[in-house]
């Protein structure tokens, strides 16, 4: 067994504030996925928020001592060696905090006085690794794993894969990726598109993979948002997709409230489905839609799946 | 613009949205690159600055998005859809004949209008992208204005 298998065998499980909320799918597939892989989770006890936008944007320091506190306890209180992240704003968090630990004096300070005020261990870099749900799955299982296990295959199935823009930039950040064919890429990713591969869907050449969806702004700006995702949307339906695999809660529901905003403000009708990738995989797996919580999405997937012989 | 009178952004966008509609052609490919300069070329302007003549890697489409990253990590945010549009402008001219050219040709339009999309948004919302990309811009400034703690 690879080091990284054996590693991952059981990890720190960070949800983050989206996966309660808006994401929940996302929440209750992933732990679905996970104990039907045969992949243990450890929740982060007394997890907080990670920063995400407000905070950073007022004050960066405050967003690494935050994302800190999270490896802090995962580190020092439940001697975890790795925090997995499923949403892709609590995983870049976490990786930029950790970069800022490592590299930036005052950003050490701050956190050290934080925490000591706090009442809890600082947290040092390097004392656990963070990673994404598909760094998880696929070290851990891996394609040859997952094949092994397909009770139902994705055969048949379209799939645009849309990982978003957190989960690869800024480069520097992910010091692990684009280290050759077997590490992740960060202008090309493909960690998602071989995993479902492996589970037997055929993915499209979407050129569109990593393009900005507006998320942010999806409240401040709705409009911006809108036609972004619309652009986004009819990119896959033109790519030939019928899916879109997504990997991060705010993607996701950006994807999904948009393309129903869409047709409603811009008079621009998708039927692209916008599907969680552990949903698609745990379907695969042999779990049935509502195990993977397809009814927790905004859009309605059950017909597709049905037909496609998933429920 | 080699001469010819700069379109504006909403001419951009309309040029775009015509040629979607319409479903471009391989002998679009040039004018959906040269949009994507344009558009490329206001944000440059937009930040006070005289868009460059240089190319990189062949395209002045890559120099431009180069200079309009410069100290505004955020615009990254749209460096893999300029390679993109750099891509499918060379399968188009490369490989005129080939099977998928009028797919590639759609696809390269829907291409240019995420980038047109995105920095005319950014335009508008100086802070689009910097949720997904590094905001060292305003963390700087925050810095800055921060009082030693």
């Amino acid at each position: 067994m690879s080091d990284k298998k054996s590693k991952y065998q059981e990890v720190a499980y960070y949800p983050g504030c989206a996966l309660e909320g808006t994401g929940h799918a996302y929440n209750r597939s992933t732990k679905a996925l996970g104990k039907a892989l045969g992949l243990k989770l450890k929740e982060v006890e007394n997890w907080n928020c990670c920063g995400a936008m407000e905070v950073k944007n007022i004050d960066p320091k405050l967003q690494t001592y935050l994302s800190s506190r999270v490896m802090s306890i995962a580190a020092n209180k439940m001697k975890m060696d790795v925090v997995m992240a499923p949403c892709n704003g609590c995983y870049h968090n976490l990786k930029r905090a950790e970069y800022d630990l490592e590299k930036d004096p005052q950003s050490r300070d701050v956190v050290d006085r934080l925490s000591q005020k706090a009442g809890h261990e600082t947290y040092r870099a390097g004392q656990v690794e963070t990673i994404h749900a598909l760094d998880w799955i696929k070290d851990a299982i891996g394609e040859e794993g997952l094949r092994a296990r397909v009770k139902n295959s994705l055969e048949g199935i379209r799939i645009a894969n849309y990982y978003g823009c957190m989960y690869t930039r800024p480069r520097h950040i992910f010091p692990e990726k684009d280290k050759g064919p077997a590490s992740e890429s960060t202008s090309k990713p493909h960690f998602m598109d071989d995993l479902l591969e492996a589970a037997g869907a055929e993915n499209v050449d979407f050129p569109l993979k990593t393009a900005c969806c507006g998320g942010a702004h999806t409240l401040s700006d709705s409009d911006t948002s809108t036609r972004l995702v619309a652009n986004i949307l009819m990119a896959a339906e033109a790519a030939g997709a019928e899916v879109i695999a997504t990997e991060c809660p705010t993607c996701h529901s950006g994807l999904e409230m948009h393309q129903i905003r869409a047709e409603k403000s811009l008079g621009i009708k998708t039927s692209v489905k916008i599907i969680y990738f552990t949903q698609l995989l745990g379907m695969a797996m042999g779990l049935k839609p509502k195990a993977v919580g397809l009814h927790e999405n905004v859009s309605d997937s059950f017909a597709f799946v049905k037909q496609k012989g998933l429920g | 613009m080699n001469g010819v009178e700069q379109r504006t952004v909403g001419e951009i966008g309309r040029r775009l949205d015509a040629l979607i509609g319409a479903g471009p052609g391989v002998g679009d490919a040039g004018e959906m690159l040269l949009l994507g300069e344009e558009i490329l070329e206001h944000w440059v302007r937009a930040r006070g600055q005289e868009p460059t003549a240089g190319e990189r890697e062949g395209f002045r489409l890559l120099a431009l998005h180069r200079q309009g990253a410069d100290k505004d990590p955020s615009f990254n945010a749209c460096r893999e859809t300029c390679r993109e549009l750099a891509y499918h402008y060379n399968l188009l001219v490369q490989q005129p004949d080939h099977e998928a050219a009028l797919q590639r040709a759609r696809m390269m339009a829907l291409v240019a209008n995420h980038l047109y999309l995105f920095i005319s948004g950014k335009m508008e919302s100086e802070q689009l992208g910097e949720f997904c990309c590094s905001s060292r811009p305003l963390r700087e400034r925050v810095d800055s204005e921060t009082p030693a703690q």
